[in-house]
């Protein structure tokens, strides 16, 4: 009932790859194209009427965003995505925090986002990178996580819903127990913030970091929310216009976070977008969202299992994500087939290479389900799996 | 004949399944390239043995979609005793042929020719192109 909202599917394509990027509902271009024809101008500088208007678009964005994750306003920061937030937290927090000999908990279910910025921490300050042992399910649970935590621990970074498994890690207990021994906490939610509510102050990690590309809003933009005192506490890591305060010729201060983080012209229009996303999955709910998909995926699954020669890796999960391989199929020789059909996925390592180790295998096909799918969409992304096994099957 | 059909020709998955020259050698007179299309791990290292400005042999190994290892295979086949020169012309008529450019039907490339399918799936080309990009890079300034 939501697919009128979404141009591209006039296509007739079959978008199964929302776990890559969501499309975007035609009010967030609508939104976008507003502020270009009507008020396209910078924002925090202009003296004019037009500037103002700008900037109170551009800062009530970041109130609405904030509200969307019940973050104080000021605890937002606009990034290019979430891969710029996790690198600000570790480029920022962490080189600045970590120090040589010290531990950092990972998981293999890490993106390549949030496990290269910390790859990096690691090397700069020869510190050592610990990894929480996955369940054979390929899940982490909190006895895995205690059991590699130390007294040597100084941060814990984890996905909060796995891009490839589409598991919910329990990120409550973890970050309590975490914060009972002092450790901060840095969260990827980029995955999560698309399909499930979210509350930073129940969850009371330290650091979130999300895309709006993968939640109806545009690219090029995304969050990082720190706790205030954190935020304060940390260096910028880019300079320039619009981020400082008093500039002298050998020094110069800084502005409170959010905006010490945010130099440059930031991408004004796609912050615009991005709060008429927000507000265009709240008018849905997101327990609505999480619920349509999780009926979507259990049609999947359970079709899926009736078909031999289907192996599914994730068949317990709880997100809209499905893992799998067609026994004997390379995953890109599979992907033609559904591409043929109009059935778009990924096939690959999802940017996650351990994880795909960790399976034994070279690549995995994924099939991710969001609110504009429909029993129909999974009903010819079946056809296309059976289609894929029996070409294949003739050589 | 279908896309899929065309895509998939009985040689490729022939050459997949039962590849010719695959497993590296080590003789010093090889010279050696290695590529890998990181975002599907499709990973291919081809080694060439020229002598006289002849290539004398031609060997591969690596991973990959049935596209990608058969096309190591049979680059192999294409390649051998072909000299070098005309081994560069067939490269580049066969990049041409892959991309849905112009090409010279006449000249010979061998099994080559049934990749021509891979045009109509653009997606494709790179793990058409990995093996051959070895076997260009292995010749270079010979």
């Amino acid at each position: 009932m939501y697919k009128k909202d979404f141009p591209v599917l006039n296509k007739g394509i079959t978008y199964l790859d929302s776990g890559a990027s969501s499309l975007k509902p035609s009010i967030v271009m609508e939104a976008m194209n507003d502020y270009y024809n009507n008020y396209g101008v910078n924002v925090h500088r202009g003296v004019y009427e037009i500037s103002h208007i700008a900037t109170e678009m551009y800062e009530a964005a970041r109130e609405r965003v904030a509200g969307f994750i019940n973050a104080d306003t000021e605890e937002v920061v606009f990034t290019r995505g979430a891969s710029s937030s996790l690198n600000i937290v570790a480029s920022s927090y962490g080189l600045a925090n970590v120090n040589e000999g010290d531990e950092i908990i990972l998981s293999e279910l890490e993106h390549h986002s949030h496990l290269l910025p910390w790859q990096n921490v690691a090397k700069v300050k020869k510190a050592k990178l610990v990894y929480i042992p996955l369940t054979k399910e390929g899940r982490i649970t909190v006895d895995n996580f205690k059991s590699v935590l130390s007294d040597k621990t100084k941060v814990v970074a984890l996905t909060y819903v796995s891009n490839v498994m589409g598991y919910v890690s329990p990120l409550d207990e973890i970050i309590n127990i975490a914060h009972q021994n002092e450790i901060v906490v840095s969260v990827d939610a980029a995955q999560a913030a698309p399909h499930k509510k979210i509350d930073v102050k129940k969850l009371d990690c330290d650091f979130l970091s999300f895309s709006a590309h993968k939640m109806c809003g545009p690219t090029g933009v995304g969050v990082l929310y720190g706790k205030k005192e954190l935020l304060n506490s940390m260096d910028p890591i880019e300079f320039g216009g619009d981020m400082n305060d008093d500039v002298g010729l050998y020094d110069a201060t800084f502005k409170d976070a959010p905006y010490k983080f945010e130099t440059g012209t930031m991408p004004i229009a796609e912050v615009i977008g991005f709060k008429t996303a927000v507000e265009y999955l709240e008018s849905i709910g997101m327990d609505e969202i999480q619920r349509h998909e999780k009926t979507l995926r259990d049609y999947a699954v359970e079709k899926m299992l009736k078909i031999d020669g289907v192996k599914v890796y994730n068949k317990d999960s709880e997100t809209g994500i499905l893992a799998f391989n067609i026994e004997n199929v390379h995953p890109h020789d599979a992907a033609s087939v559904f591409d043929k059909n109009g059935v778009c996925l990924r096939a690959g390592h999802h940017c996650a290479q351990p994880l795909v180790n960790w399976l034994g295998e070279v690549a995995t096909l994924r099939a991710s389900f969001y609110i504009y799918n429909t029993k129909e969409d999974v009903d010819k992304f079946i056809e296309s799996v059976i289609e894929a096994r029996d070409f294949f099957g003739q050589f | 004949m279908s896309d899929l059909n065309n895509l998939y020709r009985q040689v490729i998955m022939d050459h997949y399944k039962n590849p010719r020259n695959k497993g590296l050698v080590g003789d010093a007179n090889y010279k050696k390239f290695h590529v890998k299309n990181p975002s599907c791990g499709d990973d291919i290292t081809v080694q060439t043995k020229v002598a006289d400005g002849t290539i004398q042999d031609v060997k591969h190994d690596g991973t990959g979609c049935s596209i990608c290892c058969s096309s190591a295979s049979v680059m192999s086949e294409t390649l051998m005793g072909k000299k070098v020169t005309e081994a560069e012309d067939i490269i580049d008529n066969y990049y041409n042929m892959i991309k849905g450019k112009e090409y010279d039907e006449d000249l010979d490339m061998g099994d080559a020719i049934v990749y021509s399918g891979v045009a109509n799936f653009p997606a494709r080309v790179k793990c058409a192109t990995v093996a051959w990009q070895a076997a260009e890079e292995s010749l270079k300034n010979e």
